[in-house]
């Protein structure tokens, strides 16, 4: 294990540090203090596992490709941009615009995050890019998603509702595939013409077990309180929601 | 009532010379022809893309202008009324393809350039060497020399920002896989690699077969987000951000799912036959502080690689483009309202935006004015038809300028416009794979080698005539220039003389 002391060192310092320890085969790497840092795990590959101790900046894994980063804390906007696989865990609260046009990989938030998240999420053969936020979150969640899981569960740290709504408004707004997965019931008044409402499947059941399993290990959340709560499937009407907007 | 629209052409045979080889019926992608004891053509489905006149044979097939006879009326011209019959009859937004075909006035042709005579003598460009390379970057605000200890010379202190190198000012538009072929981008990244210039793969991805390219590309990053990876970024010698397009400002972009094959699917690493949609804005710029966020993003995914950015010429372009440097990108790519496209609204490619004319002086005065100037290259695009073209936008402020139409003809491009039906029979704006394999990457790549070269003597033979010897010395020279046949406040935006003066 690797330990770079991140007080007071630019972003570009920092990660050109973290970049020649996983060209020189560090498998985990630890980041002391950070404190605001940009772009930590920017355009990264291979299979490190790296664990930041403090707040990271924005921009976090951006078209990162492979490794693990794990936030005890906060982390700030952008995170997972156009991420390509690898996975990211942040125990504390997230930003705004997370997992924009992520094609792969995992992103885990233990409470609550910001806007626009998993906006044109897609997916593509084997990679499929899975979003759970543990808390709720603000407009436009899922919008032109094209691909991928958003999960989000809406729980307060005490268990409680604290009456806001789970997801704000816009939600799945140009949505084309993919899949969201609410854990409520949904009013059907409050979602767009794009996308329709269901009760989970045996497949969709699956498949949040699986994830939510890997979610509750990482976070050590309890599995059975999430079930306690049923869960809504958001799924795109049409794979060419605008396809019949043009004449020839 | 109509149920169909009269026909914009006429497809004559003559069949006394037509010896019903049927080779007009393979060529045509837009099923034209059809046999039954003879050649028939569907005179409606006809684009006039002469891919069948220029291939018939026997010289049998002239395709006419078929202008329905309307009484004469100034105002209700017969594009407003078929257009209102075509929407009467099919619900949407009217689609078309390439650059707006619209009279407005077109500034290049009222910009004269200068020569030398008696005074100042003119340059042979025969006997003496000129310098057309280019660099497309950030220059420093100076520079501080060493002299070499050995062997004399001088060395720079320090490095220089990472630059783009050019043999000629020219580089290829950006036209994604998707909206064209990909024989259509091997002849431009082939030409690109021959002429030492670059391409831009645009925002579907790059292609497996283009990596061995990529010292001859620069990698788009669009809102779309296709294909873009860690290995995508760093193919190329730059990334460009598209925000927005000079065909269709403020808008987004989308692939219709028939044209996302497996190939294409592969490259922009979605699903097959599911819409590529790019919205509108970035969803994670919403200001000039956002974009810098995205600029450095990639310049740390890449190692400091030049990053681009291209917008769509609009009326406050100047103080954007302000922004755009303040938030750090190294090369500006300003598209005029007059850019090409694969598919764009009519409503939107014919009625928004401004001139790359004015949109170049305007930007090029504002980033001098504010001291900004050498932050950033500045590549011109929009409706470069010319040499002459180009030697002027170069005069106005550009450092090099961005071909995309002019690009396509050389493989075949008849400019017919009907690219967003992905038919074209000549191989470039389409998918069909009958209809690609036409198009021969290597005869094209030539052919494109041919234009430029061309293109390059010429404004050679400019610089001769102005007396300069050098490219640099013409860019930003708006002295070398003068204007006839404009208003005062035209050529005020301009920094143009009128003629006389």
């Amino acid at each position: 294990m690797m330990r770079i002391d991140a007080r007071g060192l630019h972003y570009r310092e920092l990660n050109q540090l973290i970049r020649q320890a996983v060209a020189q085969g560090e498998s985990e790497i630890l980041l002391d203090h950070v404190n605001g840092q940009r772009y930590i795990g920017d355009g990264l590959k291979g299979n490190a596992q790296i664990q930041i101790h403090g707040t990271p900046g924005q921009d976090l894994a951006a078209f990162m490709s492979g490794p693990t980063i794990r936030v005890e804390g906060n982390a700030q906007d952008a995170v997972a941009n156009t991420m390509n696989s690898g996975k990211v865990v942040i125990s504390g609260m997230a930003g705004d615009v997370l997992g924009y046009g992520m094609r792969g990989g995992k992103l885990y938030v233990g409470r609550d995050a910001g806007y626009r998240i998993g906006i044109h999420m897609k997916s593509y053969r084997h990679l499929v890019p899975v979003i759970i936020i543990g808390g709720k979150v603000g407009d436009f969640l899922g919008e032109y998603m094209a691909g991928g899981v958003l999960i989000v569960l809406g729980m307060s740290e005490d268990g409680r509702s604290d009456g806001r709504p789970l997801a704000g408004d816009y939600l799945g707004v140009g949505m084309h595939g993919g899949a969201i997965y609410l854990r409520r019931s949904v009013d059907r008044n409050r979602i767009g013409k794009e996308i329709h409402a269901t009760e989970l499947s045996p497949e969709d059941h699956q498949l949040l077990q699986t994830e939510l399993s890997e979610f509750c290990q990482d976070l050590g959340w309890d599995l059975e309180k999430i079930w306690e709560v049923p869960f809504t499937k958001l799924a795109p009407v049409s794979h060419r929601p605008y396809g019949g907007h043009y004449s020839y | 009532m109509r149920t169909t629209l009269p026909s914009e052409f006429f497809v004559e045979i003559d069949h006394r010379r037509c010896v019903r080889c049927k080779r007009c019926i393979q060529n045509c992608g837009f099923s034209v022809y059809s046999f039954a004891d003879g050649i028939v053509p569907d005179h409606t489905k006809c684009v006039a893309c002469q891919r069948c006149s220029t291939y018939c044979p026997q010289g049998a097939i002239r395709i006419e202008r078929r202008p329905i006879a309307f009484r004469a009326n100034a105002n209700w011209t017969p594009q407003h009324i078929i257009d209102i019959w075509r929407q009467s009859l099919s619900p949407g937004m009217l689609l078309t393809g390439m650059g707006n075909d619209l009279p407005y006035p077109i500034l290049w042709n009222h910009l004269l350039i200068d020569a030398c005579q008696v005074t100042n003598p003119s340059i042979d460009p025969l006997r003496e060497p000129m310098e057309l390379r280019s660099y497309l970057g950030k220059k420093p605000d100076l520079i501080s020399i060493l002299k070499k200890e050995e062997g004399g010379g001088f060395l720079l202190k320090e490095a220089l920002p990472p630059q783009i190198r050019l043999e000629i000012p020219f580089i290829f538009s950006a036209m994604s896989y998707g909206s064209i072929s990909l024989n259509a981008q091997k002849a431009m990244a082939m030409a690109a690699k021959e002429l030492g210039i670059v391409i831009n793969c645009g925002e579907g991805g790059l292609h497996q077969d283009l990596y061995p390219y990529g010292d001859h590309v620069v990698v788009q990053v669009a809102s779309g987000r296709f294909g873009v990876h860690p290995e995508y970024l760093n193919a190329g010698v730059g990334v460009e951000i598209k925000i927005g397009q000079g065909a269709k400002p403020g808008i987004g972009g989308h692939l219709p799912g028939e044209k996302v094959s497996l190939d294409v699917s592969q490259t922009r690493m979605i699903p097959m036959g599911t819409d590529a949609l790019s919205p509108a804005p970035h969803h994670d710029i919403y200001s000039i502080e956002d974009l810098r966020l995205l600029i450095y993003a990639l310049k740390e995914a890449t190692d400091y690689k030049p990053v681009s950015v291209k917008i769509a010429a609009v009326h406050n372009v100047a103080a954007i483009s302000s922004g755009i440097v303040r938030a750090g990108a190294d090369i500006l790519h300003i598209d005029g309202f007059r850019g090409g496209t694969g598919a764009a609204p009519s409503i939107i490619r014919n009625h928004v935006g401004i001139p790359i004319e004015l949109a170049l002086a305007a930007v090029d005065d504002r980033l001098r004015q504010e001291g900004i100037r050498n932050q950033v290259s500045l590549v011109a695009a929009g409706g470069i038809r010319s040499s002459a073209d180009a030697a002027k936008a170069i005069a106005l402020g550009a450092d090099a300028v961005a071909l995309g139409t002019a690009a396509l003809i050389p493989l075949g491009c008849n400019v017919c416009q009907r690219c967003h039906t992905g038919n074209c029979s000549w191989g470039i704006a389409t998918q069909r794979p009958e209809l690609v394999r036409r198009l021969d990457p290597e005869v094209g790549a030539e052919r494109l080698t041919n234009l430029l070269h061309s293109w390059a003597l010429e404004i050679k033979e400019v610089l001769g005539a102005l007396g300069i010897n050098a490219l640099e010395s013409l860019r930003g020279n708006r002295e070398r220039l003068r204007g006839v046949g404009l208003d005062a406040q035209t050529l005020e935006i301009l920094g143009v003389k009128p003629a006389g003066r």
